[in-house]
């Protein structure tokens, strides 16, 4: 039956990014727009 | 009582402008995401950079409009993360990283005993500021200095080569030598490195 578990128990320690990469994913994707001019796309920050 | 918005509805909402439903999808589905590229991976910073990569291009994708909704979001979602997990693979078998500890370094170990750029200019400059001041030399010193330093000969092989004993050879030597130093003293060159 133990061998059911897996042995890499180090593997169950990390299972959350921090909160700092979602805010940065957050301000990311706020920041990022696309732009559409004569059949192109640009894509472009907003400071 | 918690209401349970589908993904479809998050991705649909997000791409409609609600930044909000980012967020909500991201918080959703951090713990699957970063357990899979954890257990691949095995290092916390490396996780988050690739969890960082992969919503990244997840956002481009949206905002672009290039993402199909078939009810499949973090299928998709994985196969990005998926992905670049073999990208990271990839990259570190072209360039191995090792890390050293507190106790030891790598670079204590192997040294790298070229010259930097500079130490190679410099060098290569004084290599022919020198060539200058051999012409100045009389014939028979140049001659025994030039296979000497040069050609690397013995000065056995020089005695035999010009015709002239071993001590001549020795003691023409001497002279280039000394002759050297004067021209360099005497126009205050400085030759170091």
């Amino acid at each position: 039956m133990e061998k059911l578990y897996s042995n890499q128990q180090e593997q169950a320690e990390f299972n959350k990014v921090c909160p700092k990469t979602i805010n940065f994913l957050i301000s990311f994707s706020q920041a990022l727009y696309e732009v559409e001019y004569k059949n192109l796309r640009f894509e472009t920050f907003l400071n | 009582m918690k209401l349970k918005i589908e993904d479809s509805e998050l991705v649909r909402n997000y791409i409609n402008g609600d930044e909000q439903a980012l967020a909500t999808l991201i918080n959703k589905h951090n713990q699957r995401i970063t357990s899979f590229i954890y257990s691949k991976v095995l290092d916390r910073t490396i996780t988050e950079d690739i969890f960082q990569d992969t919503f990244i291009k997840v956002i481009k994708t949206l905002k672009k409009g290039s993402y199909s909704e078939e009810g499949k979001f973090l299928p998709w979602v994985m196969r990005i993360a998926h992905n670049l997990i073999i990208d990271h693979f990839r990259k570190n078998k072209r360039m191995p990283k090792f890390e050293g500890s507190d106790d030891f370094n790598i670079f204590s170990v192997i040294g790298d005993d070229k010259l930097n750029a500079e130490k190679q200019l410099i060098k290569d400059q004084i290599d022919s500021d020198l060539k200058f001041l051999i012409e100045e030399l009389p014939d028979d010193q140049k001659e025994v200095l030039v296979m000497r330093i040069y050609k690397d000969m013995s000065f056995k092989e020089i005695s035999e080569n010009t015709g002239v004993s071993i001590n001549t050879a020795l003691g023409r030597m001497r002279y280039a030598l000394i002759n050297l130093r004067k021209i360099i003293e005497k126009n205050n060159i400085v030759l170091t490195n």
